[in-house]
């Protein structure tokens, strides 16, 4: 579904990607682990555009994104992005933040879009906050709700960007059990995360990201128990 | 010697005249400040350098130069350059105008960029353009902080209408002038004008907190 070959990025003289090949499956979960400043962020943000490459391609659904015919906004609207600030709107209400995208982009009508958002403020437990604003809500809760307003969208694949880093301790499992329950849904999903307990259990593949380069790409269960390289055991020893 | 309420009331009718010409100028000047200054605020945060320096350039001249000389220069400077002939009322609201769009410029650029760039790319992601973002999600957050600073920007906009006094444009100022002129009971007069800007811009001020008060709420 994704596929990315010698993907690099720079910014200016800094060079935060050099070399990136890695294929992700449909339904496929992924993990992306790697120490703050390796690279891990700017490949998500790659994905959808939000950062431009600077070489490589990157392949979804067949379709060569970096190709200048490509029309990025539908592209994007085909993958959800998830933020470590949320990055809710503030200025609207819970329910407007999920409902805005479908209306203004898939043309839906305030009732559909509407009962669809209730639908997936439902699964994320916050039915009860659709007429709140965001900033009356927990951060655990904004998550949600950032989730819910990207899958309202109806995407292909989600990207998170350490969905859980700026939550307090006690907020992160349920943003994770939201992600969880997504990914047993079959959703594609690829998340940068410094949650290791989260990747062992619900990824099927752990990607360890290094200088800018694939260091270890392979099963959870042989990356945390038994990891190849040297630099992988020394970054797992350190956050495990 | 007349009395003072004599005065005043014999003044009344071409003060309201002059008022009128103030009030006219200020809400045309301020119509097309707006538009000037958010031209000009999306060149100055263009990608493309020959969209962003001209506006660069715009906005430090006006800052950089005081509105009397912009006005002389406007009625008298340019037209005597290009040879071309403007009244007193078309040079006067070019002045005021260009002057407070330079001023509308950097408060709209101001308040765009104090919206954090996670708006853009929460907005850039769902699949908005950049134009559909700016417009749905980055204006409406941006507007309100910008009223207060806009608001000043109004009661600016009608104090230096009063600078129009030196092209001749029968402003309030010049109104009042003239009429001291002629029967130099300037302390009345002067008084009468003060207090018609007084209650002009404290006007304007008191509906524009109003009106803050309901955006910032909602």
């Amino acid at each position: 579904m994704i596929k990315v070959n010698n993907l690099a990025k720079s910014f200016g003289e800094l060079q935060v990607l050099k070399n990136i090949s890695t294929e992700i499956a449909a339904k496929e979960v992924v993990c992306i682990i790697g120490s703050s400043g390796s690279g891990k962020s700017t490949f998500l943000r790659c994905l959808n555009l939000l950062e431009e490459p600077s070489g490589g391609e990157i392949i979804i659904e067949g379709e060569n994104i970096l190709d200048k015919s490509v029309d990025i906004n539908k592209l994007r609207q085909k993958m959800g992005m998830v933020f470590q600030q949320f990055n809710l709107f503030p200025q609207k209400t819970v329910l407007e933040n999920i409902t805005l995208a479908p209306m203004k982009l898939k043309k839906k009508s305030k009732t559909e879009a509407e009962k669809q958002a209730m639908e997936l403020l439902e699964k994320v437990g916050l039915a009860a906050k659709a007429d709140a604003y965001p900033t009356n809500l927990s951060g655990g809760q904004q998550q949600r709700v950032a989730i819910a307003r990207a899958l309202a969208m109806e995407p292909h694949v989600m990207l998170f960007d350490e969905p859980t880093s700026a939550l307090d301790p006690e907020m992160v499992g349920e943003v994770l059990r939201v992600m969880k329950q997504l990914a047993q849904e079959g959703m594609t999903m690829v998340i940068v995360t410094h949650e290791m307990g989260f990747a062992r259990e619900v990824a099927d593949r752990v990607i360890y990201i290094d200088g800018g380069n694939i260091v270890e790409d392979g099963n959870p269960k042989d990356i945390f128990t038994n990891p190849s390289h040297e630099r992988t055991r020394a970054f797992l020893s350190k956050v495990l | 010697m007349e009395t003072t309420f004599n005065v005043i009331v014999d003044a009344l009718p071409y003060l309201l005249k002059g008022l009128y010409m103030t009030i006219l100028i200020s809400v045309l000047s301020i119509i097309f400040s707006l538009v000037i200054g958010l031209i000009a605020c999306f060149m100055r945060m263009s990608k493309y350098a020959v969209l962003r320096y001209p506006a660069a350039i715009y906005v430090n001249l006006i800052r950089g130069t005081p509105i009397l000389i912009q006005i002389l220069f406007i009625y008298f400077g340019a037209p005597t350059a290009l040879d071309i002939h403007l009244s007193a009322f078309t040079a006067g609201l070019i002045a005021i105008s260009l002057n407070i769009g330079a001023y509308n410029t950097e408060i709209f650029r101001g308040g765009i960029e104090s919206i954090g760039k996670g708006q853009m790319e929460a907005g850039r992601s769902l699949g908005f353009s950049y134009a559909q973002t700016m417009a749905l999600i980055i204006l409406p957050q941006a507007v309100r902080r910008m009223i207060p600073s806009f608001v000043n920007q109004l009661t600016h906009a009608i104090k230096d209408t009063s600078m129009l006094s030196v092209i001749g444009i029968a402003e309030l100022t010049m109104v009042g002038q003239s009429i001291y002129a002629m029967n130099f009971r300037s302390f009345e007069i002067l008084t009468m004008v003060g207090l018609f800007y007084f209650i002009t811009i404290y006007t304007v001020s008191f509906i524009s907190t109003k009106m803050e008060r309901r955006f910032v709420i909602s």
